[in-house]
């Protein structure tokens, strides 16, 4: 469950001291420490939450990503769809890394996916070369899929004493959807949440302008364009 | 701030205060959860909650993806009009 501030002063009176006055005069300046560090925190977070909710910033990434985009080759006749969605998308969240400025953990995750991506693609195609010959392909695919899934388990149980399993499972699943985050432990998880969380919202403010200007000047004639100045 | 009772935690330096303040900044950005009476919420349903919103956020991302691909193919017939745009936005 979840307290306020004065919440966590009852805890600490339960402490059983016989020298009750010194204890609580020492607990007065931890609270005072405590607070001044909370509230610098604070600031801190509300920096990282106010950052992607600038104008700025949005900008930022919406010139990033035309950029990025006008570089993709995005042919009808080349690839299906729902792969050209994919990789606008990969574009998109490429941009949105290249944003944070590779201070947050699963920024620099974005990044780094790519060539891991590569190299895995690399490795899995020499084994299956190699054990081509031996055993079907499809047996080293789905054992390098079991593996990250038997790692994943184990992970859940090793953490114990940090509440129901419930929770573990919650919190395992947040390190899931935050790019690089699968194996951190639970404060790094909250923190690179939040900041992922503004970084999506300003994503998706973006691309849906991008998108709607896009659609608006291919429908109209093209010189109902309203200039946009940065 | 290590003289705190912590239970057993991966690391000692990490007090359960610090999660709980993690955790209530979190609940701040929920969009639901703000507008309910705040104290009631379990960490449980904030984690629930972060994880069904960004799961809503993937989706809407991977729409809009998929809706500016679309766009886009359409509008690289059209290259003066790309690089009006190109040249409106940046």
């Amino acid at each position: 469950m979840m307290e306020s501030s004065s919440g966590t002063a009852s805890v600490a009176t339960v402490n059983t001291n016989p020298n009750i006055s010194t204890d609580r005069a020492r607990w007065k300046k931890k609270k005072k420490s405590l607070l001044q560090q909370h509230q610098s925190k604070q600031n801190q977070n509300l920096q990282s939450h106010a950052k992607w909710k600038t104008e700025a910033q949005q900008q930022i990434y919406s010139s990033k990503l035309i950029q990025a985009l006008s570089q993709v080759n995005l042919n009808p006749s080349s690839s299906s769809a729902p792969r050209q969605g994919r990789a606008v998308r990969e574009v998109a969240d490429r941009a949105l890394a290249f944003a944070a400025k590779g201070k947050t953990r699963w920024s620099r995750a974005i990044l780094t996916n790519r060539i891991k991506l590569k190299f895995r693609k690399q490795q899995h195609k020499r084994q299956r070369l190699a054990s081509s010959s031996s055993s079907g392909s499809t047996a080293v695919a789905t054992a390098s899929n079991g593996r990250s899934s038997r790692r994943h388990k184990v992970s859940v149980f090793r953490l114990k004493g940090k509440g129901f399993p419930a929770v573990q499972r919650k919190v395992r699943a947040l390190g899931r959807l935050v790019p690089g985050c699968r194996k951190q432990p639970l404060p790094i998880i909250l923190e690179e949440a939040t900041d992922y969380i503004a970084a999506l919202e300003m994503q998706v403010k973006a691309m849906s302008a991008i998108a709607e200007l896009l659609s608006r000047s291919t429908s109209g004639a093209g010189s109902s364009l309203e200039p946009m100045n940065s | 701030m290590s003289n705190r009772r912590s239970r057993q935690s991966s690391d000692p330096r990490i007090t359960d205060d610090q999660i709980i303040d993690l955790v209530s900044k979190l609940r701040q950005l929920l969009p639901e959860i703000s507008q309910r009476r705040s104290d009631k919420v379990s960490a449980s349903k904030v984690l629930q909650e972060t994880c069904n919103y960004i799961r809503n956020l993937h989706r809407e991302v991977d729409d809009l993806s998929e809706r500016l691909s679309q766009l886009l193919a359409t509008i690289d017939a059209d290259s003066p009009e790309a690089a009006i745009i190109r040249s409106l936005i940046m």
